[in-house]
């Protein structure tokens, strides 16, 4: 059997725009497994993709009619204020510490994160998993319904999941190595980045770059940190005194 | 007085949400909410807005960590 251009032509779209929202869910997962846990991280991935499934499965096509700004905004203000919380804290711990870090700390963490489910990694996960899950689902209905090559569509959205899910889980050892405080920074760094992008895109806000602002928006962010780094650290060694 | 466990679970599902989105500094939740529905008001009336939550973020981050740094002392 032979694709006709047009079938390869949804294919390929529909990958590359599904692996955009992968890379979004998979951040987020990964994230918070390294920083708080792997167990809960992933208990709440997966919750979030028997939701979905129980969703679509559900809904299937009527899958468009679902309010996605007011989903976008709820979900990308929790991750907003919360990814603000460790945003601060990884601020004043990686001034403290530096970059490499602290090992007693880090390993006091470490026990408090394995006790029983963390609800706090859960929901983030699983909020991250639910709402880039839904947005595949959208782009799968729009560009397979429109080219009349639904199933197509779905193997190109699924496979972006699990190609970029693959990816996620071959990168972990590398990002459990990166010091706790330096990556609740980045982690912090990177749902305020998702969060801000989210919820205004949810009230209806237009950004300047569509989904590109979520990289210049990181960049900022990352500035932003990396300056409040390095006045804390000339306040913390007494180079200025304290406001 | 002891509660019944639905009475548990309801007093510990509002402290989750209420440690979720307040945490250690309500300010924090407080500039996010007034910066989206003023944004919201905004972008509906056509204003380029997408600046002001990356604004606040720097404000309220910098009011956080002078905050704790006088607390420190």
């Amino acid at each position: 059997m032979t694709l006709s251009n047009a079938a390869v032509y949804v294919l390929i779209t529909t990958f590359l725009a599904s692996a955009v929202e992968a890379i979004e869910m998979v951040t987020i997962v990964v994230g918070v497994g390294a920083t708080r846990g792997w167990r809960s991280s992933l208990t709440g991935a997966a919750a979030g993709f028997v939701l979905l499934a129980v969703v679509i499965v559900g809904l299937g096509a009527a899958l468009s009619h679902i309010p996605i700004g007011a989903l976008r905004t709820v979900v990308g203000a929790l991750l907003l204020i919360f990814g603000l919380q460790w945003f601060t804290k990884g601020v004043r711990r990686v001034a403290a510490r530096g970059f490499a870090g602290m090992r007693e700390q880090e390993l006091e963490d470490h026990h408090a994160a394995h006790r029983g489910i963390d609800w706090t990694a859960f929901v983030l996960s699983f909020k991250g998993v639910v709402l880039e899950g839904i947005e595949v689902a959208f782009i799968v209905v729009s560009f397979g319904a429109n080219a009349n090559q639904l199933g197509l569509a779905v193997i190109g959205g699924v496979a972006a999941i699990v190609v970029i899910g693959g990816i996620g889980a071959a990168v972990h050892r590398a990002v459990m190595r990166i010091p706790r405080s330096v990556l609740q920074l980045v982690v912090g760094v990177m749902l305020t980045t998702f969060g801000t992008f989210w919820s205004l895109e949810g009230v209806g806000v237009d950004w300047p770059a569509g989904d590109a602002s979520i990289l210049w928006l990181l960049g900022f962010y990352a500035l932003v940190a990396l300056t409040y780094i390095a006045l804390e650290r000339r306040r913390l060694f007494g180079l200025v005194p304290a406001a | 007085m002891t509660r019944t466990r639905p009475i548990r679970w309801i007093v510990a599902f509002a402290m989750f949400w209420y440690r979720f989105i307040v945490g250690d500094d309500w300010t924090l939740a407080a500039a996010v909410a007034v910066g989206l529905a003023v944004s919201a008001t905004l972008a509906s009336r056509h204003v380029v807005i997408w600046w002001l939550i990356p604004a606040i973020v720097v404000v309220v981050v910098g009011l956080d960590l002078r905050r704790a740094s006088r607390a420190r002392r």
